[in-house]
């Protein structure tokens, strides 16, 4: 029981996804904007994940490991998570409407978040067990969103303030995010 | 446009990841050494070259509907042929740039370019766009990396740059110092950009 709760601490503060390993970074900088885009983007991530996750481990054991298959593991993968977010999204169009239109352009967009593939493949390579990999995906997604929702609560004060010519934008984003990954850096060595 | 300028457009005005903002998460990952940096951009070259091409030549033959699902395969088993042979040729490489190998399939310049520009162009074309994005990319790289590998390391390409009593700015090449190092460099390309 507290292997899983270190594990989710890890996850969530330790090794964030976004702030210590680097990924997900394309829609972190894209969607950050605002607090309702940031939160509709965290919990797609979540969902999309966890599921990924979970399903990408099943197709590792069950199909890639027993047939001696481990170097298809990236087209694998990342089939198995364009299916799931197309899948996902007819889903969610026909039986739950309102939450479709709710992560409009994001859930599409996940496809080409390396967080989802990187925490497939990550699970893999820790050896974690199918209950293991879900709570990691999970706590990792929710890490994710975690971030997210911080970063864009700082950029909307930003409207407010005045920056410097060059470095609106991006460049004050990405200034941003690192003084944020080094505020999270203050949680190395919590989990041990 | 002629086929220098689609080359020299990836080299600065469009060159990703400062310009054209794709790209991040191996920018802000591998680039805590010159070396991983070349050695990364070099990769991607490689896959963004060889996808650009076939996509271009299949580009009449996929329907529409299904067609980033194909981009997808065709991205992902170039990818498969450049882990392999790293795995076999530069292990050590390989190892430091570890998940971001396979992770060079969502990498968004191979996709977006495939998309913008290969799916519709012809396969001369798409090749100098893909040779000069990938060129383009690996001189960000190989310079985001030195910047970070002089000032937390105190060497270049490995080769000892300062006196031994020099403690390098470790920040550098740590998580937020890529996030701060990128950031400073868009702005001064921001600057110099204006003028």
């Amino acid at each position: 029981m507290w292997d899983y709760f270190l594990l989710i601490i890890g996850a969530i503060f330790v090794n964030n996804i976004l702030l210590a390993r680097y990924l997900g970074n394309c829609p972190f900088l894209g969607v950050s904007k605002s607090m309702d885009t940031a939160t509709g983007m965290g919990m797609a991530v979540i969902f999309v994940t966890t599921m990924a996750g979970v399903i990408t481990w099943v197709v590792q054991t069950y199909l890639l490991d027993p047939f001696d298959l481990g170097y298809l593991q990236t087209i694998a993968f990342i089939l198995v998570i364009a299916a799931l977010v197309q899948l996902v999204e007819m889903f969610l169009q026909k039986s739950m409407p309102a939450l479709y239109r709710a992560l409009g352009i994001f859930l599409p967009l996940i496809t080409t978040n390396c967080a989802v593939l990187g925490i497939s493949i990550i699970n893999i390579q820790e050896e974690y067990s199918f209950l293991q990999t879900l709570v990691f995906s999970f706590a990792s997604a929710v890490g994710y969103s975690f971030a997210l929702i911080l970063f864009a609560g700082i950029r909307e004060k930003f409207a407010m303030s005045s920056i410097p010519k060059p470095l609106e934008g991006m460049p004050i984003g990405l200034v941003t995010a690192g003084l944020l990954a080094l505020s999270f850096l203050g949680f190395a060595g919590l989990a041990h | 446009m002629g086929l220098a300028r689609e080359f020299t457009k990836g080299l600065w005005d469009e060159v990703p990841p400062f310009r054209l903002v794709l790209g991040l998460c191996p920018t802000l990952a591998v680039t805590t050494a010159a070396k991983n940096g070349m050695g990364m951009g070099l990769a991607t070259t490689f896959v963004l070259l060889c996808s650009n091409i076939l996509v271009s030549v299949l580009r009449k033959a996929i329907p529409s509907k299904v067609r980033i699902a194909a981009y997808i395969v065709i991205i992902a088993s170039f990818v498969v042929i450049v882990e392999l042979a790293m795995q076999a040729y530069v292990y050590p490489l390989y190892k430091i740039l570890g998940i971001f190998i396979p992770l060079i399939v969502v990498n968004c310049i191979i996709l977006g370019r495939a998309e913008a520009f290969a799916s519709k162009t012809g396969v001369i074309y798409s090749a100098a766009d893909g040779l000069g994005m990938g060129i383009g990319f690996t001189l960000s790289l190989t310079v985001l990396g030195g910047i970070r590998e002089i000032l937390g390391n105190g060497t270049f390409f490995g080769v000892n740059l300062f006196w031994s009593g020099f403690e390098p700015f470790t920040f550098m090449v740590k998580a937020p110092g890529a996030f701060v190092c990128l950031g400073i460099v868009l702005a001064l390309m921001n600057v110099i950009g204006k003028k």
